[in-house]
Formats: structure tokens, C-alpha cells, sequence
């Protein structure tokens, strides 16, 4: 009963949908009336009924009701509640309704508040709006129901695959889907602004909390996966240029250089087709990386979740939205007048610059991932890898941090170089004494020298804006910005320090023997076998010592499951300020000695403190935001009703003026 | 902006819809074949794999009749699918010259104990020298040679029934 | 939609039918005694692919092939031959494939075009968005 609940209550979210398309697309025709008025309450109750089935979905999983397909696929009555839970969306099906959920709810919420934009505006915003969500409801109903019965209930359920019990498995996909929703909002603001050609500052404002929130969790979402991978795969690598991985830095790339066209816009009525532009390829970007992912078109050996026909009718949302948008792009662009001049030396001036690198990045990612692909369709194979990413990007993204060391130091409008020629010549002197200490000390690569070069002026520079300022009174998104530009310049140290100075040991010790990577002496004391609830491991029993320092146990492991039978290393990590020992151990030798690899990765963890203060940024830019608008909704309140209290006051003395 | 420019999104997003509609509806390609097909064998003397069958060597490839080049191992399990056909090759006359890849020679004996000796000569490889110098990416494989010694054709994966026929023909033409 | 748990999966999951009991290559885990060797047989080894594994080079892979190029690469730097020549010997037999750094040749033009491309087209776009604004 619950299931055909669930399911019920989605056919019903799925004619809402229609309602709410239909009705916000005859708006503009501008002959709807009552069906106009129905837009609003249908994408209110849209979301609560998509977030019906989704719970009626979770659930199944809780009771574990083995009839259901799904859950008899991807769950087990053993589990623990909180995997259960994950499990219902750790699969296609279940994905594709927490999607579609956060999706409708966002909707539905944007329906219920957002009260700012024209309403023609905001009707075209929730059809575009119910359009989406119309594609993935049709995905759901027809090719993935995730509440579909079987014949015969199971005995128990499949899914009791302890490599997929991981807290981390389980809430890193959901934040990048809510990266993903969130650029569908803002994907579907862009095509009502589109639509009814009000691209104004207000569109820019209303849309900046969803780019923001999307930004935030796509910077999560590529932090911890990013330092999930150099945990577990053993060899202190922490990004790899893999198609997966790139599926999720594109939308990020598109993201941010959408956050920054729309401040611009927001704050000085400039960039308008630009933004609506950035706001389509944003989305496009998520769904081109789901696309890739569920298809199994370029990750196919090890594929999990793929199959030709969802990444066929992936592929025809994908047509639909995006070619769509663009159409409509192609023919309305051209009547969107560009907006506010600026001059080169101004903050537009930087942020458009900016702007043009992230996108001319993004276009590099997207051409190197989807080469391989065009390259089998001419019967070719070629590799595509770091070799080629590295210094491509970095054409763009080089050029994009100085003037990010910069932009916020300039005034809007126009500038003048004498008026920021002091700050200017220091960071210079401090970049060039950095270039200085690194070459004298070290040989490093043009790349981490760079990096290296770079980001200590922009750290530096990160704080410039709050020179002069009382602490207190700045605005909380004004911190954001600070914030998050200090966080990317903590990033690049890190990876610049990782790149450039790494020390690496790989040896082959006996008990009792002992090795040095860098100012460490590891001393490996035995190997034990160790056993867990389905795996079996060596475990090395390490002493590491740093210089003369406290002598510290860690424990690698190279563990083998056998259901199903899979080897994997448990690297283990000793945290300093400045760095990580990370060290594995693997197979033993043929003379009886133990394979050990040892790293020393200074500075390693700023890659991942940066990410995070990233998207510390983003919560702060995003509350000074929200905060901002609720501030300026009650001194409107207030004057509205200082107004009405004064007409009431007026029409009363009026009367009293009568009687009298 | 000029109007022509506006299309341009719409124009690349097509290209790519297109090639990514053709690519769903092409089989994978998951195999990375060697391209030394039509090269001479690289030179190479590897010691026996077991103690019953000699080692291999280029040497033994250039007597003007044409072999096949099996590499394979006794921890695969696809090499066990894939015996009793290498048998039945055998069993037509076709002399077969084994590979084993990262193997132990009491492993090696075990596997033919239990699957059979469709080997004349087996050639351990324990660093996968000839493996990576004649371009192949896995095991097993099955190269076809001519009778100077040159690859003529590269069977990636076990060879099953319909194979069979397929390798005999390769034979047939590399015979000529 | 899960980037990392395909990742993941694709990087983990070293099925153990395909694992020998042979202990690996004697370089494949053990470095070159001369440090300048050693660190052009790892800058090589990062731009090689291993082929039995997803998007990985064989300087940080765990499968057994992969050990024996590594072994390969690091015994030949040792002999004294060039990097580009191992590389080169590589290709000649898996093809570009094996080779994360692009040749420029028929197969790879766009690669270095389109780049050259996006130059050009953010020049035009940065000229035209700010450059003839300037004058306001």
C-alpha cells in the first residue's frame, strides 16, 4: 500500500507539473486568468507531494519491504537504519526521485516567497520550472519507477555490500544533486527572465541564493570527494582528470563564473545576456555530467548505475532543456540590450575578464573529457590526462588569479591605477621575493612555482577589501567574498606545495628495519593479520618519528573482501600543521620483506581547508544575502504600514473634521 | 553582438547531441588492441613455464609454418573457459605456444594436470616483458604468427567455440 | 550524479580473479638508487596509462601490469634510454592510448586547435565587452 502510495502521489506531482507548465506558459500569452492564478499553488503542492512519495519511499527501505524491487535490490534487513535510509537514494531510481524532490520543493518554495520579480516573470520561471520537472517525472514514471513490485517478495534483500556502507558514499552524492537543483533554479530564472525579456539587477538578486547554494554544496561535494579518493586509493594522488571527476568541476566552473556575472548584474544592471547565458550552460553542465556518468559512455569497465537506455532518455531531457534554452537564447538574446558601460580598469572590468578565463576553462575540461569520445566515433583512441589538463587550464586560470588578486581592490564603474598603485607594487614585491626564495631553495616546476608565486599575494590580497573598515559593520556577504577568495589561495598553496615538494619512498624493509622519507623514520615493527566482518587484512604496525619528536603508531592496511572479492589499501595519515605522512603497505617481497610506500606531502590538507573555507564563503555571502533581503522586506513592511497607518490617521481626522 | 554569434551555443551543443547520440548507440569498444599487427615478432628467449615443455623463443616462430601465440596464466580464470577450445585447435593440427604471464612452474604444472596441454612449448614471463613488447593489454590473448615470424592477428579475450573456425582461417591466410 | 562512488568503484575494484601469487616486478615498488633517474622514470610514469585500470597512470596503480611497466620504465631510464623513447616504444605498440601527453597528429589537431580557438574567441569577447567601452 505505501509504495502505490508513493507512486499515486508521483503521477499526481507529475499533472501538477503540467498544470503549472501549462498555466505559466498561457500567462504569457497573456490570456490565462484563472489558469495563470494556479501556477503558484500547483508548484506549492507539486513539491510537498513529490516529498509524499520520496518519504513513502524511504519508508520501504525502513520496514525493508522486500516486494518492493528496489529495495529488495539495495537493501538488507541487517543493515543499520542509517544505511537503510541512504540506500534509498544510493541507487538510479531512488537518485532520480531525491532529484526530482529537491527539485519540486525548491519550486514550490520559490512559489511560496518569492514575491520580488514581475509576476508575468515569475510564471514563465515556474513553467520553465514544471517543464524541467515534468522530463524527470516522465524519466521516473516511465523507465525508473522506483516503487515498481515484484512478483514474489524476496527472501532478503541484496544489498549488503559493506564497501558501500560508508558514511561518505552515503551524503556525498545527495550534495552534489543539490548542486545540481540548485542550478536548475537558476537555469529556469534565466529562461523566464528569457522569456518575458525582464534580464534586470532584481532577476540577478532573486536568482544569486540559488547560484550561491548550488556553489556551496558543488565546492563540498568536490572537496570531499577529492579527499576521499587520495585517502583511499593509495598512491596520495587527490585529483586525476577522471571524466567523473570532471562531470562534477564543470557545472562548479560554470558556477562560479555565474556567481560573479550575476553580481555584476545585481549590482550595476551589466552583463545581461551573458548572465542568461552562463545560467543555461550552469545546468547544462550538471546534466551533460549525469548524462556521461549514467550513460557509461566514457567510464564503462567498471560502470555501476549505467544503462544505453536511461542515458537515452537522459540525452532527450538533455536536448530538450538545453536545446530549448538555447533556441529560445538564439532568438531572444539579440532584443536583451547589453546594459550598463563600464570601463577595462574597473571591478566589472575585472570580473568580466574573470568571467571569460573560467569560461574559456570550462571549455578546455569539456573538450579534453568529451575527446576521447569523438576521437572512437572516428575510430581513433587517444588518452586525454593530466599532461594535457595541467597546463591548458593553467593558460587560463593563471591569468584569472592575478586579476582576482586585484578585482576587488577596484571601484566599480571605472578606476584609476594611481589610486591602487601602492597595494599594487607591494603584492608585486611580495610575489616576486616568494619567486625568489623558491628558486634559490628549490628546483620546482614552472607550474607549482606559479602556484606557489600566486597565491601568497592572493591571500594577502583577500583581505585588502576590509582595509579602512570597521570590522563589525562590513557586510557579512563582503566577508563572504574575502573569505572564499582566501580559501582558493589556501587551496593553491596546498596544491602548489604538494606538487612541488612531495618526498617519496617506496621500499622494501624487513621487520624491525627502518626508512626515511624526508625529516620522518618510519620503523616498521610487524605484521599482523587482522579480520573483519567480511575482509581479511595485513596490518603493518608502523612507528613514525619526526626528527627528534614523540614517536607516533600508524597502522596501513591491505584489506581483501571477498564478498565481493575486492582489494583495497587503508592508508594511514599522521596530520601535522604542515603536512601529511601518508604511508601503505602491500605485498610482501619474495625474500620476506615488507613493500612500504611512504609520502611526505607538505602542506597537503590546505588543499582541502581552502575548499572548505570555499564554501564557508558561499554560507556567508548566502545568509548576508538572505538576511539583506528579510531587512529590506521589513522596512518595506514597515514603511507600507506607516503609510497606511498615516492614511488611516488622515481619513480619521477627516471624519472627525466632518463631524465636526 | 552580432546575430550569428548567438547561434554558435546552439550550433556546439548540437554537434554534441549528435555525437553523443551516436556513441549510445555504438557497442563499447573496451579492448586496447596492439598495433604491432603486421610487425615481426619482438625478440625474446624465455625460459620454460613448466618442466615438461620447452621455453619459446622468436627462433622458434620463423620455420615457415604458422603457430599461434597464446598468453595466459594459471591464475585466470577465463584461461580455464577457454582450454578446452585451445584443445580442440590443438586437435586440428594447430601447434599453439604458450605464454604464461607472472607464473609459478607448479601452478603451471597444476592448471595442465587439471585442464589439459594444448602447449608444444610454454615461455614464462614473469615481468610481462613480451607481454607489453607485442602490445598486449591483458590475459588471455591469442596472436596469430606467419611462418617469418610476423603478427598477422591479435584474438583479445578467451577464445570460445565460434572462434575456433575464425583462428583457423587467420592460419590458413598467414599460410599463404 | 556520483561522480566519486564511480570513481571509486572504478579505482577499488581490482577483482582478485585477475590476481596472481606472484610477488610484483623487483621495480615496480622500489626506487632507482640515483635520484635524478628516479625522478625521470616517475615524471614519465605519471604520463603513461595503465591499461587494465580507468583513468589512471601506472605510477599510482596497484594492478599487477601495471608493476611491470613501471619495472619496465625504471630498469630502462637505468640502462640510460630516454623517456621520449620509452614512451615512444610504448606507442608503437598499444597506440596513443598508452600515452597521456597528446601528440599533435591527425588524431589530436583539435585538441591544441580548439584551445587555440578559445584564445582567440575570449580575446574577441574581452575586446569587445570591455576594450571599446573604454573610452566612456
Amino acid at each position: 500500500m505505501i509504495p502505490e502510495l508513493g507512486l499515486a502521489a508521483l503521477w499526481l506531482a507529475a499533472a501538477l507539473a503540467a498544470l503549472q507548465l501549462t498555466g505559466g506558459a498561457a500567462a504569457q500569452r497573456g490570456d490565462a486568468g484563472d489558469l495563470a492564478a494556479l501556477v503558484r499553488p500547483a508548484a506549492i503542492l507539486q513539491g510537498l507531494l513529490a516529498l509524499f512519495a520520496f518519504t513513502m519511499l524511504l519508508w520501504s527501505f525502513v520496514v525493508t519491504d522486500l516486494s518492493v524491487k528496489l529495495v529488495a535490490d539495495n537493501s538488507h534487513s541487517m543493515k543499520p537504519l542509517i544505511f537503510k535510509l541512504a540506500g534509498a537514494w544510493g541507487n538510479h531510481e531512488g537518485s532520480m526521485l531525491l532529484w526530482v524532490t529537491v527539485l519540486s520543493l525548491a519550486g514550490g518554495l520559490i512559489a511560496l516567497i518569492e514575491r520580488r520579480l514581475p509576476e508575468r516573470t515569475m510564471q514563465a520561471t515556474l513553467a520553465a520550472q514544471g517543464f524541467v520537472a515534468l522530463g524527470f517525472y516522465a524519466f521516473l514514471l516511465l523507465s525508473s519507477n522506483p516503487f515498481e513490485r515484484l512478483p514474489v517478495p524476496a527472501a532478503e534483500g541484496l544489498g549488503l555490500n559493506p564497501l558501500l556502507q560508508d558514511i561518505g558514499l552515503a551524503f556525498h552524492p545527495p550534495t552534489l544533486y543539490f548542486g545540481y537543483v540548485g542550478l536548475s533554479v537558476a537555469f529556469s530564472f534565466a529562461v523566464g527572465a528569457l522569456l518575458t525579456r525582464q534580464v534586470t539587477p532584481e532577476f540577478a538578486r532573486v536568482m544569486r541564493p540559488w547560484i550561491l547554494g548550488a556553489w556551496v554544496f558543488l565546492t563540498l561535494g568536490i572537496t570531499a570527494g577529492s579527499y576521499w579518493a587520495y585517502y583511499e586509493l593509495g598512491w596520495g594522488g587527490w585529483w586525476f582528470w577522471d571524466p567523473v571527476e570532471n562531470a562534477s568541476l564543470m557545472p562548479w566552473l560554470a558556477a562560479t563564473a555565474l556567481l560573479h556575472s550575476a553580481s555584476v548584474l545585481a549590482a550595476r544592471d551589466a552583463l545581461r545576456s551573458w548572465t542568461i547565458m552562463l545560467g543555461v550552460v550552469a545546468f547544462s553542465m550538471s546534466m551533460v555530467g549525469t548524462f556521461l556518468v549514467r550513460s557509461g559512455i566514457l567510464t564503462s569497465v567498471h560502470a555501476f548505475a549505467v544503462d544505453p537506455e536511461r542515458g537515452s532518455f537522459i540525452l532527450a531531457l538533455l536536448a530538450l532543456y538545453i536545446g530549448g534554452a538555447l533556441l529560445l537564447f538564439a532568438l531572444r538574446a539579440g532584443t536583451i540590450s547589453e546594459g550598463q558601460r563600464f570601463a577595462l580598469l574597473s571591478r566589472e572590468g575585472a570580473l568580466v575578464f574573470n568571467n571569460v578565463m573560467l569560461s574559456a576553462a570550462l571549455g578546455i575540461v569539456l573538450l579534453g573529457t568529451l575527446y576521447p569520445l569523438l576521437a572512437e566515433a572516428l575510430d581513433m583512441r587517444v588518452s586525454v590526462g593530466p599532461p594535457y589538463f595541467n597546463p591548458m587550464s593553467a593558460v587560463f586560470v593563471i591569468p584569472m588569479l592575478m586579476v582576482m588578486t586585484v578585482g576587488p581592490l577596484l571601484r566599480w564603474r571605472h578606476d584609476n591605477i594611481d589610486r591602487i598603485r601602492l597595494p599594487l607594487a607591494l603584492l608585486v614585491a611580495i610575489a616576486v621575493t616568494v619567486a625568489l626564495l623558491v628558486g634559490l631553495l628549490a628546483s620546482v616546476g614552472l607550474l607549482p612555482m606559479l602556484g606557489l608565486v600566486l597565491s601568497v599575494p592572493l591571500a594577502l590580497a583577500a583581505f585588502l577589501p576590509l582595509k579602512g573598515r570597521r570590522l563589525t559593520r562590513v557586510p557579512l556577504a563582503t566577508w563572504g567574498m574575502v573569505i572564499a577568495h582566501f580559501g582558493v589561495a589556501v587551496a593553491l598553496f596546498g596544491m602548489a606545495n604538494e606538487s612541488a615538494f612531495t618526498r617519496e619512498r617506496l621500499a622494501a624493509i624487513e621487520i624491525g628495519g627502518t626508512e626515511r622519507v624526508e625529516d620522518w623514520q618510519i620503523t616498521l615493527e610487524g605484521v599482523d593479520a587482522v579480520a573483519g566482518p567480511n575482509w581479511t587484512a595485513l596490518e603493518a604496525r608502523l612507528i613514525a618519528q619526526r626528527g627528534q619528536g614523540e614517536p607516533v603508531r600508524i597502522s596501513p592496511q591491505a584489506r581483501n573482501f571477498w564478498t565481493p572479492p575486492q582489494q583495497t589499501t587503508e592508508s594511514a595519515l599522521i596530520t601535522r600543521w604542515d603536512g601529511q605522512l601518508y604511508a601503505v603497505v602491500g605485498d610482501q617481497t619474495g625474500d620476506g620483506r615488507w613493500q612500504l610506500r611512504l609520502w611526505w606531502k607538505p602542506f597537503v590538507t590546505f588543499i582541502w581547508y581552502g575548499g572548505i573555507l570555499v564554501a564557508l564563503g558561499g554560507v556567508l555571502a548566502i545568509a548576508g544575502r538572505v538576511l539583506g533581503d528579510l531587512k529590506r522586506r521589513r522596512v518595506a513592511a514597515r514603511s507600507m504600514a506607516r503609510r497606511s497607518e498615516r492614511g488611516r490617521l488622515r481619513g480619521a481626522a477627516q471624519t472627525a473634521g466632518d463631524r465636526a | 553582438m552580432k546575430r550569428w554569434t548567438l547561434w554558435l551555443p546552439l550550433g556546439l551543443f548540437a554537434f554534441f547531441l549528435g555525437l553523443a547520440a551516436y556513441q549510445l548507440t555504438q557497442p563499447k569498444d573496451e579492448f586496447v588492441h596492439s598495433t604491432m599487427i603486421g610487425k615481426p615478432l619482438p625478440r625474446f628467449d624465455l625460459k620454460p613455464a613448466s618442466a615438461d615443455l620447452p621455453g619459446a623463443k622468436t627462433a622458434d616462430f620463423t620455420d615457415g609454418k604458422p603457430r599461434l601465440l597464446n598468453i595466459w596464466a594459471s591464475w585466470c580464470l577465463p584461461c580455464i573457459a577457454e582450454a578446452p577450445h585451445l584443445a580442440s585447435l590443438r586437435e586440428q593440427g594447430v601447434e599453439i605456444v604458450g605464454i604464461a604471464i607472472r607464473d609459478r612452474p607448479e601452478d603451471v604444472a597444476r592448471f595442465l594436470a587439471a585442464h589439459g596441454n594444448p602447449y608444444t612449448r610454454i615461455g614464462a614471463d614473469d615481468l610481462s616483458e613480451l607481454q607489453l613488447a607485442i602490445g598486449s593489454s591483458g590475459v588471455p590473448e591469442t596472436f596469430v604468427i606467419d611462418g617469418e615470424g610476423t603478427i598477422r592477428h591479435q584474438h583479445i579475450g578467451d577464445v570460445r567455440a565460434e572462434n575456433v573456425p575464425e583462428l583457423i582461417e587467420k592460419l590458413q591466410e598467414a599460410a599463404q | 550524479m556520483k561522480p566519486f562512488v564511480i570513481a571509486l568503484m572504478a579505482f577499488l575494484a581490482v577483482p582478485l580473479a585477475a590476481q596472481d601469487s606472484m610477488p610484483p616486478a623487483p621495480y615496480a615498488y622500489r626506487q632507482l638508487d640515483d635520484p635524478r633517474q628516479e625522478a625521470a622514470a616517475q615524471a614519465l610514469m605519471e604520463t603513461l596509462r595503465c591499461l587494465k585500470c580507468q583513468s589512471q597512470s601506472i605510477a599510482d596503480s596497484d594492478a599487477p601490469m601495471a608493476g611491470d611497466m613501471r619495472h619496465q620504465v625504471r630498469m630502462r631510464i637505468a640502462a640510460g634510454e630516454e623517456p621520449e623513447a620509452i614512451r615512444a616504444w610504448l606507442v608503437e605498440r598499444y597506440g596513443d592510448y598508452v600515452s597521456y601527453v597528446p601528440r599533435v597528429s591527425t588524431a589530436t589537431w583539435p585538441l591544441f586547435a580548439v584551445p587555440l580557438l578559445i584564445l582567440i574567441l575570449a580575446a574577441l569577447i574581452l575586446r569587445r565587452r570591455i576594450g571599446a567601452r573604454g573610452g566612456e
